[in-house]
């Protein structure tokens, strides 16, 4: 058995089948065959006739285009574009062929083999060139390759959606973990964030209590959804007297906290309170009825607290709603060491 | 079970007969959950009452269900992922069919916890196959009918003209008897190695 008799076109064509992505080169550098997927890759489908370096343009390892040299390289790793865009990158070897099946004559200097693929460029490479599974020889695993890619990216988009989906639920689950149901305001759990954020950034601000007048009897008399009807409203009335970067708490039954930053002058603390109570007076309709609720308001300013105590605030502006209380019906007051030494010694 | 088989099988009714039908069967069934995640895993039971649900709805046999399901996986718009990897196998039907015995293998590759039963096809001639699918024998037959159904749409893709008949299950084992009347039979849908599935 001798391989020797095989010409140049018996060995394209096993070529053909073996490495569809070949170049059979002769002596001087000139493509004599090109295997059928090599030739989708050039312009104009024939590169046969064309010298190796008009097609493709060899990166590594830095070297002359000239046979020679190529021939130099024989066996090693080599690194080639081509020529034309895409420009794609492509890997190659180069095996040199004895004298007589290079070139019909004698005395010519003996040709080559380049095989060709594509390495990590191929998924681009198949769009570009419209390739199929006929391009890669059966025993490729270009094929398999792809199908990876495109599993793996079936398989992250499905985690990608469902990350997204969970994200939504985590950010709503948040969301409703510092709502107040009934109200919409926030409740108990926002306060602490609330007051660390104002800690932390040193922003002056004003931390109002208030607390609703005659609610017990609302509720008692017309039942707990005349009880919540005039939550709601006052609700959305505190909510309407005060700014988006106010925050508005529940923390229970009929009390509010109110955090307000920016706030550090008495006059502006105290007109708000004012409006507020103002506000809260107006009648709440429900059904056929009015119901009439008031409101008591203490307050306390962080600029008053050097250094600032968010839980002595809370306890003084406390101090300040029970000194409101204490005055009458629909008042505010502000803290002040007085009204603590009143507290003190007070009843109680 | 893998989420992606009971998600197949929530595309498939919602997609087949709407949100209505399958919200109802979820009702009816008492399930926890109407919607499932592809990436979790849930209770073999929620599988099983799944398709007995939908079964009972439509009044039709389990099998039936079951084929329905494998023929909207390859034809529907919403699941052309997976007919895309499907085509990977071959460039032809009968490539396609002998490249069965590697679906367990490639499902791995792609998502490794979801474990199909193993499969092998069986050669009789040239146009003369069947396909035995190894079952656990503990539960209710089900790949087979699915496979049957996704089969009959695959050669549909391919072009093939082909007879499908589930031969029935022994313990342990379902037996697809395939008949390939024409290999190019129609023009088959396309397929470009290079699209990317949407």
């Amino acid at each position: 058995m001798s391989f020797a008799g095989l010409d140049a076109e018996t060995l394209g064509t096993v070529l053909d089948t073996l490495c569809p992505m070949h170049l059979l080169l002769d002596g001087t550098g000139h493509i004599r065959h090109a295997g059928p997927a090599m030739r989708k890759l050039s312009p104009g489908g024939t590169p046969e006739g064309m010298h190796l370096s008009e097609l493709l343009d060899l990166r590594r390892p830095r070297a002359s285009d000239r046979m020679e040299a190529l021939l130099a390289l024989a066996g090693r790793k080599l690194h080639f574009a081509l020529r034309t865009p895409p420009r794609t990158e492509l890997k190659g070897v180069l095996v040199p062929l004895p004298a007589e099946a290079g070139a019909a004559g004698a005395e010519a200097p003996a040709g080559a083999v380049l095989n060709l693929s594509f390495g990590i460029s191929i998924v681009d490479a198949v769009r570009d060139f419209a390739l199929t599974s006929a391009d890669f020889a059966a025993t490729d695993l270009a094929i398999e390759m792809l199908y990876l890619v495109e599993a793996k990216s079936a398989a992250m988009e499905e985690l990608r959606r469902l990350n997204t989906r969970l994200d939504g639920a985590r950010i709503e689950a948040l969301e409703a973990s510092v709502t107040d149901k009934l109200t919409g305001l926030r409740n108990r759990r926002a306060l602490e964030p609330v007051l660390s954020r104002m800690a932390e950034t040193g922003t002056d601000f004003a931390l109002m209590h208030l607390d609703l007048d005659h609610f017990k009897h609302v509720n008692d008399t017309y039942g707990h959804a005349a009880g919540d009807a005039v939550l709601q409203a006052v609700a959305s009335r505190l909510t309407g007297c005060t700014r988006e970067r106010d925050t508005l708490i529940r923390i229970g039954g009929d009390e509010f906290l109110l955090v307000l930053p920016g706030h550090s002058r008495t006059e502006t603390v105290a007109d708000l309170a004012h409006r507020l109570i103002r506000e809260i007076s107006r009648p709440v309709p429900f059904g056929e009825r009015l119901l009439k609720v008031a409101a008591s308001v203490g307050a306390s300013l962080s600029r008053d607290y050097q250094p600032l105590d968010p839980v002595r605030m809370m306890h003084d502006a406390d101090t300040a709603l029970y000194a409101a209380k204490a005055a009458g019906r629909g008042i505010y007051r502000l803290y002040t060491p007085e009204l603590g030494q009143m507290g003190a010694g007070g009843p109680g | 079970m893998h989420g992606l088989i009971n998600q197949a099988i929530e595309r498939f009714a919602r997609g087949t007969y709407g949100d209505g039908f399958w919200e109802g069967v979820c009702r009816r069934r008492n399930l926890p959950v109407l919607s499932f995640e592809a990436m979790q895993s849930y209770d073999p039971e929620v599988t099983e009452a799944l398709l007995d649900g939908i079964a009972d709805a439509l009044g039709k046999a389990r099998s039936e269900v079951l084929e329905d399901i494998g023929t909207f996986l390859v034809s529907s718009p919403s699941t052309v992922a997976l007919r895309r990897l499907l085509r990977f196998g071959g460039t032809g039907f009968v490539d396609f069919l002998l490249s069965l015995d590697d679906l367990p293998a490639r499902v791995r590759l792609a998502v490794p916890e979801l474990e199909l039963p193993q499969m092998e096809l069986r050669e009789h001639g040239a146009r003369s196959f069947s396909f035995v699918v190894r079952t656990d024998g503990a539960g209710k037959p089900w790949f087979g009918h699915v496979m049957v159904g996704l089969l009959r749409a695959m050669a549909d893709d391919y072009g093939a003209l082909v007879v499908l008949e589930h031969m029935g299950a022994s313990p342990g084992r379902e037996i697809i008897a395939i008949m390939l009347l024409e290999a190019s039979f129609a023009e088959g849908r396309a397929f470009d190695l290079g699209a990317r599935a949407p």
